[in-house]
């Protein structure tokens, strides 16, 4: 693997900033707000010893919605040893969380607040098509997936959200909106779509927590479900 | 296996005309089909087509060959450009129509692209993939499709092979898997597809003069070089590398999206078995994937209100390198140029190849 100075453009130091950019969507991501990794500026990997190895990146990020990016300084830690878990990343952001989404965010949260049922499927859909009305589920699927893909990265993963397949909101509890959601993540190394179901709660103040994340086996057969429950 | 019939996901478009095809969304298999013989009859002194193989479903593989004649009868060399390879990278049969669609629009009255006509045969074949393709728009849940859809194995249940690892290129070594079910399975022996036998019986005849082969996909936002294995490097390396940045230098002009060059083992994974390693080991000197828009956010998912700027950059990046490649191999063609009007013909050559060597020697970082 390759340590010291890195290249910023090859594979090393682009995985190792992936997982920062689902960490920082773990921290800041909503149905307003979307963090992309922009560009890798530079990068620097070295052995810990019995520990596995640490990532020291300089990046820059941007938020979708508002388009705005921030330089980022991070550092991950991949844990060695033979049973995979997740990355350790020390990263923060100063200007993007502050853009100004509680407005709509609280909008968003009284709209929602008394519903129930499915909301959508297939977001986006087959043509890359997304109901105007349903963009603020799939940044909300975005931000609460990147707690799955930041669980799951690796030195040999680079994960991203195919589509959301299903969005069912359950009843609010404790003012908090509930959600059930079935997302397809794509790994881009082994090019393989993972199907996983994640409930999780969301509100203006306390941001997506998660309660429940389960992989799903899938047939093979096709690559997206053909029902849903 | 025939399967003659298949349904679409979309309203069916109608298609008078090349006129008033619609560049800007995705058409289904059937419409690709009907949009070739549009394209052969309305422009038959520029536009022939053939059918090179079959998929393993029985359904023809077709190119479209874009060449104009030359009046002192030289023999021609070739320029090679597929897409759809894998089922789900939409955006590579749009760009393969948008491409054919560009150069029969402009071949009229651009000197430079009528020039490089007479001297080069364009093949495109919008789909490579067509049974993969065709899945992918049977119903919601198929869209992610990837590989082909070869039966399965003995034993197992997966259909498909990966038909990007089942070329005649190191083929197993790295970056495969020999798992049926696995997306990158790389079939039961090399070449074992009929879609990658098609492609590779096909440009296997033409090799001698072939000057470029570009296989297009989705996603990255990458131009990615020879090889896939770690361990080898291709002789022309430095000059892969140059004309790469150049391509991805234009691409960057036209919409502001920056595409990273390198070998897959840099930039993205090592990998065996793909078409763009089988071109360069059987010596066709420039290959490279394009792999296009986006960088994750939609992926194989993008949207179509971008297929128009990311095909004018795909298009910006492959002339570059298919500009290089013809001036490279033609140096002697001087496309007429109209602002110099009282120099001679001699001074007018001159001018032209410093103008050609300053242009291959531009190439920043």
């Amino acid at each position: 693997m390759a340590t010291g100075e890195l290249n910023p453009n090859h594979y090393p130091a682009q995985r190792a900033a992936k997982a920062v950019q689902h960490y920082l969507n773990t921290l800041y991501g909503s149905p307003y707000r979307v963090i992309f990794l922009n560009r890798v500026h530079s990068g620097y990997a070295e052995d810990v010893a019995d520990s596995g190895r640490k990532y020291k990146l300089e990046i820059t990020v941007q938020d979708h919605i508002s388009n705005k990016t921030e330089n980022c300084t991070a550092e991950v830690l991949f844990p060695g040893g033979e049973q995979q878990r997740p990355p350790q990343v020390q990263a923060s952001l100063e200007e993007l969380p502050t853009t100004d989404t509680k407005a709509e965010e609280e909008a968003l949260f009284q709209k929602y607040k008394t519903n129930q049922g499915v909301l959508s499927e297939h977001l986006p859909d087959s043509h890359g098509h997304v109901d105007p009305d349903m963009e603020p589920f799939l940044h909300l699927g975005s931000a609460a997936s990147s707690f799955i893909m930041l669980n799951e990265s690796t030195e040999n993963t680079l994960y991203n959200v195919a589509q959301v397949a299903n969005v069912t909101q359950l009843k609010t509890e404790n003012d908090q909106l509930k959600f059930d959601y079935y997302v397809l993540l794509h790994d881009m190394i082994s090019q393989e779509i993972i199907h996983w179901k994640l409930l999780f709660t969301w509100s203006p103040q306390e941001g997506v927590k998660v309660l429940q994340m389960e992989k799903l086996p899938h047939s093979h057969h096709d690559e997206t479900p053909q029902n849903n429950n | 296996m025939m399967i003659c019939s298949e349904t679409s996901l979309s309203l069916a478009e109608g298609l008078q005309s090349t006129q008033s095809y619609n560049y800007t969304k995705y058409h289904s298999m059937d419409e690709i089909y009907r949009w070739m013989e549009e394209v052969e009859r309305a422009n038959p002194e520029l536009v022939s087509s053939a059918v090179y193989g079959h998929t393993y479903e029985g359904r023809n593989i077709t190119l479209l060959k874009l060449g104009l004649g030359n009046s002192e009868g030289r023999q021609k060399k070739l320029i090679w450009v597929d897409c759809g390879i894998h089922a789900r990278e939409w955006i590579a049969p749009a760009f393969c129509q948008w491409f054919v669609k560009e150069i029969v629009d402009s071949y009229k009255t651009n000197k430079k692209l009528e020039q490089m006509l007479q001297n080069l045969d364009i093949f495109v074949t919008p789909v490579i993939n067509v049974d993969g393709y065709l899945f992918t728009w049977a119903n919601d849940s198929t869209r992610l499709w990837r590989k082909s859809r070869s039966p399965p194995p003995q034993g197992s249940s997966c259909y498909g092979v990966d038909l990007n690892r089942n070329f005649n290129a190191n083929w197993g070594m790295v970056g495969a898997s020999f798992n049926s079910c696995a997306l990158t399975y790389c079939g039961r022996s090399a070449g074992s597809e009929p879609e990658a036998t098609a492609v590779m019986d096909f440009v296997g005849g033409m090799i001698d003069q072939t000057l470029c082969f570009l296989t297009i996909h989705s996603a990255g936002q990458l131009i990615l070089m020879p090889y896939g294995h770690p361990e080898i490097s291709a002789p022309n390396y430095n000059e892969l590398v140059s004309v790469g940045k150049a391509a991805a230098a234009e691409m960057e002009k036209i919409h502001g999206m920056t595409y990273t060059v390198g070998t897959s083992p840099q930039i993205l994974y090592p990998n065996s078995g793909s078409s763009r390693d089988w071109a360069r080991l059987m010596g066709i000197p420039f290959s490279y994937t394009f792999e296009l828009r986006d960088k994750g956010e939609f992926s194989h998912l993008l949207p179509e209100e971008q297929i128009q700027p990311a095909c004018e950059e795909a298009y910006a990046g492959a002339l570059s390198i298919i500009t290089y490649v013809h001036d490279k191999t033609f140096p002697d063609s001087v496309p007429p140029n109209a602002a110099v009007t009282s120099v001679s013909g001699f001074a007018v050559m001159i001018l032209s190849t410093i103008m050609s060597v300053l242009l291959t020697a531009e190439v920043s970082e």
